[in-house]
């Protein structure tokens, strides 16, 4: 499965059955620094594309989640409630955020790949 | 020299002057010589803008000395007419007991210390704000409550918004009980009109059956006295998804079931008779207390327990994420400023009483109303209600007027409820004595009192069974330990020996203008006249507090360079958000209601663009160039994109990085061009006052920060007083209130934003005293002292550290500041790995309070000495600061390791230096002694090693530490 990438910093990766999992990147975690708390979206909840889907917070900044395509909420990562260090730890693996459904694959065309993104990284101030 | 010139350098009524400024003539060389110019003169040309300077000379009345502006303003203070006040609505009398008027009120050790951002220098008045918290959460029986709120009324009206936010349902209707304090009602009114959020007042009991609402407001006890059961209440917005705050009072809260336990979402209230006068409004300790799970949209400061770098627990202020300096627009409330020096008093006043001594308290009152009701009903008098705590309503007919006018003939105040109701509410201080006093002036045929002990032995209990509390509260310990008048005064003690304030250390916070809080400011705050005045007592008997508030209107408008002033907003923030509503009212009346779009340059304070999101304005966020100052042709393309629809811009000058813009005025006229209004941000006052008034070159409104420029001091967080200035057109527009009498009450003014007419009234003197000792000379003397030291700290250091900003003045050594100046520490960040925090937490090392730390910039920190300070105190800062660079270069050449140093480590507490294992790669006197003057001159030990923010806010705790 390839994983894309907002310029909001957020990943996410999609299956053929139109499953999405959405979290931020490590470049994101770098610079928000230690996370204490991460507000979820509720699960059940259509989102639209570029909707406010949580919060995450560290002690010095707070941030937005966006959702990068539109979907249904399935799932979002609990045991970060119990323990946000994970998303500094591992942001794109366990420190994952919430999954969605119903996911039109085509959302997906003209985000940037890891490439793209790195690239993309280095044009930052 | 004339003879009448003499005879007036012999009356010498500029010494103050010489009091408030640190620095001598000599002094004044000395500093002059290291900056480079030749004459203070020269300095102000060199770095102040010629197109802002003032058009008309500031005229003040000429300075006097201390003894005679106390005996003026003596004068001023017997015109109040102080009467016994049993009027209640909010406020009650109540005794401050001695060892906390004198210890804390009245201790520069308390009143002169800064906001607790920096936790290890903080710990006593944080453990006094914790007692603060827990005694509200337990009184309540709510799960967290924050550090204190500006006042009640704007604190139930942060509940709706945090309602607001949080709330399932989609309505956009917020439902008021008519047994809200009248004030409280009409700062709801104001705060939710530019949200367009409904407010409809009525009987919460009828209105819930029928409304579709996502908040209720109700108030326990009601501002009649009944004790209503809100059970239903709570059940029926429960059901609709709607938020239950009320607003309820904590001594009552001792006898009566709390809150919390019948399912209250957010509880508010006033602290005040917790042992802090009335003061004529304020100011005064509210409180904010919610469930645990709104507790990441709690508005103001909230005090938490983490552990320090040695593992022990230590207090800090948690989740500033929350605040405005870092949610900005996203932001739900602007409140910067808490009321901390009151919520101190409040929460020793429990500490002095404990639980069974507040029980006592309450219990009498309680008992004295009961007699008191009994007494009235058995002369024939009906009371509305069966039910009280400590205040009833009667009614009191076509009597009404004969009975206030004997009452105050007797030399009190009873409450107008309305023209047929009489309200008497009792307090701490009422006796027997009091109550016979009463039924005297309602017995209106003579001889017909009733007689106290028979009286007594029949009046029940007004409280309801099924309101009466069964629960403990105030279990902890430190409410239960300092009973003797010789354990509180060392636990207060104790408290604040652990904490740095203005009275052992200069505090060179950059935007804060930490300056002398003079003794003689302080001395009239606790006069009877001022402290002792119910805000709602009768216009004639607060003439002295009218006198004041208009001497201090007219000297700040001719400060400001604007026309009219109102000082009824109790913090900067509020300020703003009441200058801001004051544009919105000006636009409205023009038939411009369209116009809602606020342009905010991005160096602005956070407060700005929340405080215009809570006016119901769009903010626009202008592009600064990299010296702070406004991108004119960014704020030219968003004047042409917006014109139409130009509401206002909001401008701090000089601008929060310190620097003089020479181009304000032509920004100013360009707003205006597009028929925006221009909001001049006042929190750098201290650099213009008697140099230039905003409303001179191009600002439409300003809001002062009193407890900045003028002296009020800080209090560990607060009081504050943000009086708004506005130009001449605008002033029909300023804030009234519901004690206001005017043709059209509803006419295009802004409707109250404090609870109180003067806001914070009791602390006005402060400013009153201070502008008349200085005078126009005086006062521009401090001015130009204030940015003299900022250069001469700059001078210094510039050889050391990179001065982030500067006016590029080549005359100057440092480039040229304003007030206050910029020390970028991220280049040396990438070279060794200290940053400005490190370098923050080692000056505690050197007996300093840090700088304005990562604000406006982040990893820098922002230097503002002012005035006050003396050549030798400045010096020794600029010393260790330069130390402290020496300390890093030994990094730099690899001679401490990047992680083992003197400031990775900092601060040091006593117990690590003295520590059989030192393990480090530093010595102990590298530690704790790092230049000599800390050998002799005193050494301030921390109590905590640094403070863990993450751990902190991962496990957030904000009560009293179980022992």
């Amino acid at each position: 499965m390839t994983t894309y990438f907002t310029p909001e910093h957020e990943w996410i990766t999609i299956d053929e059955a139109g499953n999405a999992t959405v979290g931020i990147t490590d470049h994101a975690q770098e610079a928000l620094g230690d996370v204490v708390f991460v507000d979820f979206p509720t699960v059940g909840f259509a989102i639209d594309a570029g909707g406010n889907a949580g919060v995450v917070e560290s002690v010095k900044a707070v941030s937005d989640i966006y959702c990068p395509v539109a979907g249904t909420v399935t799932e979002v990562n609990d045991a970060l409630s119990t323990d946000p260090t994970t998303v500094n730890s591992d942001p794109q693996g366990a420190g994952w955020f919430f999954k969605l459904s119903g996911v039109d694959p085509s959302a997906l065309d003209g985000m940037m790949d890891e490439a793209a993104y790195t690239t993309y990284l280095t044009t930052l101030p | 020299m004339s003879a009448l010139d003499e005879l007036r350098e012999l009356e010498f009524a500029t010494e103050f002057t010489g009091r408030h400024i640190g620095i001598d003539a000599e002094e004044e060389a000395t500093m002059l010589r290291v900056i480079g110019v030749s004459s203070r003169a020269e300095l102000i040309a060199e770095v102040l803008p010629p197109s802002i300077a003032r058009i008309h000379p500031m005229m003040l009345p000429e300075p006097v000395t201390e003894q005679d502006a106390l005996s003026e303003l003596r004068m001023i203070a017997n015109r109040n007419s102080v009467l016994r006040s049993f009027i209640g609505q909010g406020y009650s009398p109540c005794h401050i007991p001695a060892v906390i008027q004198r210890n804390i009120l009245e201790s520069p050790a308390w009143y002169t210390a800064y906001t607790p951002y920096q936790a290890e220098i903080s710990q006593g008045r944080l453990e006094a704000l914790i007692n603060f918290q827990t005694m509200v959460c337990d009184l309540t029986a709510m799960d967290i409550s924050n550090a204190s709120m500006l006042d009640e009324a704007t604190a139930a009206a942060e509940a709706i918004m945090l309602a607001h936010r949080v709330s399932k349902s989609t309505s956009e209707v917020v439902l008021v009980d008519d047994g809200c304090h009248p004030q409280t009602i009409a700062v709801i009114k104001t705060r939710c009109e530019p949200l367009d959020i409904e407010v409809i007042v009525g009987s919460l009991t009828l209105l819930i059956e029928t409304t579709d609402c996502f908040a209720v407001v109700a108030q326990y006890p009601s501002t009649t006295g009944v004790i209503n059961d809100i059970q239903p209440i709570v059940d029926g917005a429960h059901q609709q998804g709607a938020l239950v705050i009320v607003a309820t009072d904590l001594l009552a809260l001792t006898l009566l079931r709390p809150p919390g336990e019948w399912g209250a979402d957010i509880v508010v209230g006033n602290s005040q008779r917790f042992g802090v006068p009335m003061a004529g409004g304020g100011p005064h300790a509210a409180f904010f207390a919610c469930r645990d799970s709104h507790k990441r949209s709690l508005p103001g400061r909230l005090v938490g327990v983490s552990v320090d770098a040695h593992g022990k627990p230590a207090y800090r202020l948690a989740l500033q994420t929350r605040e405005q300096h870092i949610r900005r627009e996203k932001a739900t409330s602007n409140i910067c400023t808490a009321q901390v020096l009151l919520a101190v008093m409040a929460s020793m006043y429990a500490v002095y009483h404990g639980p069974n001594g507040l029980r006592r308290i309450a219990n009498r009152t309680a008992q004295l109303t009961s007699i008191l009701a009994s007494g009235l009903r058995s002369i024939g008098w009906g009371i509305s209600g069966a039910t009280a705590f400590d205040t009833i309503t009667v009614d009191s007919g076509e009597n009404t007027e004969v009975i206030l006018a004997t009452a105050i003939e007797g030399g009190a105040n009873l409450r107008r409820t309305s023209n047929s109701e009489i309200g008497i509410s009792l307090d701490e201080t009422c006796t027997r004595a009091d109550v016979e006093r009463i039924w005297s002036w309602f017995a209106l045929t003579p001889g017909n009192i009733p007689d106290f002990d028979t009286t007594a032995v029949r009046s029940p209990s007004l409280i309801p069974e099924p309101q009466r509390r069964t629960t403990s509260f105030l279990s902890h310990p430190v409410f239960n330990t300092h009973r003797s008048e010789t354990q509180m005064l060392r636990y207060i003690r104790s408290l604040s020996d652990k904490d740095l304030a203005l009275d052992r250390t200069m505090i060179p916070l950059g935007s804060c203008t930490m300056k002398l809080n003079a003794t003689s400011e302080m001395l009239p705050i606790t006069w009877p006249e001022f402290a002792n005045m119910h805000p709602f007592a009768p216009a004639e008997q607060q003439a002295g507090y009218h006198e004041l508030d208009r001497q201090l209107c007219s000297w700040l408008a001719e400060v400001t360079g604007y026309t009219g002033v109102s000082l009824q907003p109790n913090a900067g923030s509020q300020g703003e958000f009441a200058g801001l509503l004051t544009i919105r009212a000006y636009h409205r009346a023009m038939g411009e209601h369209h116009r809602s779009v606020c342009l905010i340059p991005e160096s602005a304070h956070g407060t700005n663009p929340a405080s215009a999101q809570m006016a119901g304005m769009k903010v626009v966020v202008v592009a600064c160039d990299e010296r702070g100052n406004i991108d004119i042709d960014d704020l030219r393309a968003k004047c042409v994109l917006h014109s139409a629809n130009l509401a206002a811009a909001m401008i701090t000058y000089p601008s929060t990085y310190g620097v003089f813009d020479n181009r304000v005025r032509e920004l100013c006229a360009l707003v205006h061009d597009h028929g925006g209004r221009v909001y001049i941000d006042g929190a750098n006052m201290n650099a213009l006052v008697g140099l230039a008034g905003p409303g001179e070159f191009g600002g439409d409104v300003s809001h002062l920060n009193l407890h900045k420029t003028f002296c009020i001091p800080h209090g560990g967080g607060g009081p504050g007083v943000g009086p708004v200035c506005v130009v001449d057109d605008l002033v029909p527009f300023l804030p009234h209130h519901i004690t206001t009498t005017t043709p059209t009450p509803n006419g295009p003014r802004v409707g109250a934003v404090s609870a109180a007419p003067l806001g914070n009234a009791g602390v006005l003197p402060i400013s009153w005293m201070y502008i008349r000792m200085m005078g126009s000379a005086g006062l521009t003397a401090a001015t130009e002292v204030a940015i003299l030291n900022a250069n001469y700290v700059a001078a210094r250091l510039a050889p050391h550290y990179d001065i982030r900003f500067h006016s590029g003045s080549a005359g100057v050594v440092g480039g040229g500041v304003a007030h206050e100046c910029i020390l970028d520490l991220r280049e040396l960040k990438e070279a060794t790995g200290v940053s400005a925090e490190d370098v923050a937490k080692r000056l505690i090392d050197y007996g300093f309070h840090a700088p304005t730390l990562s604000f406006p910039v982040a990893g820098t920190l922002m230097v503002e000495p002012t005035e006050s300070e003396s050549l030798e105190e400045l010096d020794r800062f600029c010393d260790a600061m330069i130390s402290i660079r020496h300390e890093i270069s030994l990094i730099e050449q690899g001679e401490w390791d990047r992680d083992d140093n003197p400031l990775k480590h900092a601060p040091h507490t006593a117990l690590s230096i003295a520590a059989d294992d030192w393990k480090h790669g530093y010595s102990r006197e590298d530690a704790a002694y790092p230049v000599a003057s800390l050998k002799t001159g005193g050494k301030y030990w921390p109590p905590v090693g640094r403070v863990d923010n993450v751990h902190g806010d991962r496990n957030l705790f904000c009560s009293c530490v179980p022992t």
